[in-house]
């Protein structure tokens, strides 16, 4: 059984006069283990498929089966304990909250998931701050922190829950070509102990350190291949294509 | 989410706007200021009119003869009490704890080098300082060989031994009062000054008789007041219906006739004024309460700005696993505490005023003794209802948060 199980999901904002198609149905499954890149230029539905998997919005139609849990046509509170259990967002802008040291920032999940008492949850911060190598940081705060040293912040708090899947969104986009290596490393590495790894970007040379890639054009999958010469191909001939009409 | 752990991550939210959080609450902190002033200088009040009634005596009744009236026109008092009245009330009204008559004169005082006009010279019998409650200092009271012989005998107030005696012991000491030689067999304790500020212990107390014989030349044995004590406060009302009835039977007026004397209950008067102290410090709250409306009504734009603010930190938590209810209570505490700490340095300032207030009062009228109170109460209910402002005003906000939707949150800019 896969950890990910879409089946015809859709979503149509209903904008009064225009329906917008942002996903038209899609199908397919994600299994423990896998780094996926989610490719697409702006408004081919990338973002909301991933605010689909990440629990965050409802679909119109169609089933999403998240480790055997129906999650379609869940409450706004289920899918807030479906996303502290089971998801890890990393963000573009880091999001971390401003003025609030590093620890603090990876303790904030931990509020809302009663996973852990008051005094472990200290530790179990510091645990994972030292795993993204930033133990001698845990006191700093945001402004204090290089945008590499943010993003691996943020990695901490995405990763605190023990979530099932961790949900990257244009993680790279804020970061020099350096940074963004030793980012794309450490998912890597976390994806080689065993971590569902979900990779959203518009960015090719980005995705290929993924394994797999589903190319989204106009709020479908066009490609879902592991060759990325392929991708890459689909997404030019679309966009060129998009062009031309 | 725990109530410990939202207090911590409201708290340090507020601190990190320290002068927004101020001026936030500064609209909470005038209103509980206000508030709690207002109900201190109330109970002030009211315990100032209690003590000074407790000051006039226990439970005191006090029975003036009834007016003369001809063809309607009241015509100056009637000569109707006598002693014997006052002994027949103390001994025959079982609610009575004490009666004394009572015969006030004028008259000027000259004691040692000194001339002195005291504020009160008067004619009493032997139980007046226990209707009045007042112990003595030293010495022994008038007795009642004193009344049967009218003997040349008194007893002089704290302020009197200190004008005409300064720094010497006045027990059997002469003074002359209108030429009549006194004997002082006793000094009364210091009592202090009365609600309008005058001094109770600037008098000179002597056998009734001795002021109806020696100082008024009179033969009549009526007296001016009959002063009764009841023996509780509860049972003042009864003393008044058993005197009434004793007083009509002695002066053989038939039950329909109108009596030739009435009874002023001090005990039904402190309670009118106690009502009015209260209804005027309720009401001057209430006018309080309403600046704590208006704070109210601050926290509420400010939270809703904040909530504006803060959409992206919104979007960032629910995210992170927030539900909507969690988001909620964050706001909500908030507000809560927002307010109670505005409540809590209100209170502290209104004491502040309170005290303020009560030592000016004292330093315009040094005798009358004005108490400073502070209500536990008050302070008490104040709090609770600055926090409930708090979550009154505070719900708008907070759930208008909690409704945001977690995408368009994280996207706002």
């Amino acid at each position: 059984m896969a950890l990910i199980e879409l089946r015809d999901l859709a979503k149509t904002y209903d904008l009064g006069e225009v329906q917008v198609h942002a996903l038209r149905g899609v199908t397919l499954d994600i299994r423990e283990g896998e780094f996926v890149a989610l490719i697409g230029p702006s408004g081919s539905g990338k973002s909301t498929l991933m605010n689909l998997l990440g629990c965050l919005d409802r679909p119109t139609r169609g089933s999403y089966v998240l480790a055997g849990e129906e999650v379609a046509g869940l409450s706004r509170d289920q899918l807030a304990q479906v996303r502290s259990r089971r998801i890890g967002f990393v963000f573009q802008n880091f999001n971390l909250l401003a003025r609030t040291s590093a620890l603090e920032n990876v303790e904030t999940p931990l509020l809302y998931s009663k996973a852990f008492g008051r005094s472990d949850r200290r530790a179990r911060a510091a645990e994972l701050l030292d795993r993204v190598g930033l133990g001698d940081r845990h006191d700093h705060h945001p402004n204090q922190l290089s945008g590499g040293q943010q993003q691996r912040v943020a990695i901490a708090r995405a990763l605190v829950n023990k979530p099932a899947i961790l949900l990257c969104d244009e993680p790279t986009g804020n970061l020099d070509t350096r940074t963004s290596r030793e980012v794309m490393n450490f998912f890597r590495s976390l994806n080689a102990d065993g971590l569902t790894v979900i990779l959203v970007t518009h960015d090719l040379e980005v995705a290929r350190r993924a394994d797999r890639a589903l190319v989204l054009i106009d709020g479908g999958v066009v490609a879902d291949t592991t060759d990325f010469d392929q991708a890459a191909e689909m997404l030019h001939r679309r966009v060129l294509d998009g062009d031309d009409a | 989410m725990e109530i410990f752990d939202l207090l911590v991550i409201s708290l340090r939210q507020l601190a990190k706007n320290k002068l927004r959080s101020g001026l936030t609450v500064l609209g909470v902190v005038i209103g509980i200021a206000a508030v709690t002033t207002m109900v201190s200088i109330g109970q002030a009040t009211g315990d100032l009119v209690r003590t000074q009634f407790q000051s006039l005596g226990a439970n005191v009744l006090i029975v003036f003869p009834g007016r003369v009236q001809k063809a309607g026109v009241s015509e100056g008092k009637r000569a109707s009490l006598t002693a014997a009245d006052a002994a027949a009330v103390a001994s025959d009204c079982p609610s009575v704890r004490a009666a004394s008559p009572l015969v006030g004169t004028q008259g000027q005082v000259i004691g040692g080098n000194v001339n002195w006009k005291p504020n009160e010279l008067l004619g009493v019998g032997p139980d007046y300082l226990a209707v009045r409650n007042w112990p003595m200092a030293s010495g022994a009271f008038l007795s009642e060989r004193d009344v049967l012989g009218a003997t040349k005998n008194c007893v002089i107030g704290h302020t009197i031994a200190q004008k005409l005696f300064p720094g010497a012991d006045p027990m059997g000491q002469q003074i002359r009062i209108r030429n009549i030689p006194f004997t002082i067999t006793g000094v009364l304790a210091k009592k202090g000054a009365n609600m309008v500020g005058q001094d109770q212990d600037d008098i000179i107390l002597m056998p009734w008789t001795t002021v109806r014989k020696r100082l008024q030349g009179s033969n009549f044995a009526n007296v001016d007041v009959i002063l009764v004590s009841a023996r509780s406060e509860d049972s003042s009302a009864k003393a008044e219906q058993e005197m009434s009835l004793l007083l009509n039977e002695r002066h053989k007026i038939s039950p329909g006739e109108r009596s030739d004397f009435h009874v002023e209950n001090t005990a039904e008067i402190a309670k009118v004024l106690n009502v009015i102290t209260s209804t005027m410090t309720a009401m001057l709250s209430a006018i309080a309460a309403i600046s704590l409306v208006v704070g109210g009504v601050g926290i509420m734009n400010i939270m809703l700005v904040s909530v504006t603010e803060r959409t992206r930190e919104i979007g960032l938590r629910m995210a992170l696993g927030a539900r909507p209810r969690d988001i909620l209570w964050q706001f909500l505490v908030e507000a809560v505490v927002l307010s109670c700490v505005g409540g809590a340095i209100g209170i502290a300032m209104g004491i502040s005023a309170s005290y303020a207030i009560t030592a000016g009062l004292n330093a315009m009228l040094p005798d009358a003794h004005w108490p400073f109170v502070v209500s536990v109460p008050a302070a008490i209910i104040a709090l609770v209802f600055a926090g409930c402002v708090g979550v009154f005003f505070g719900f708008y906000p907070a759930r208008r948060a909690s409704r945001l939707d977690p995408i368009e949150a994280l996207r706002y800019d």
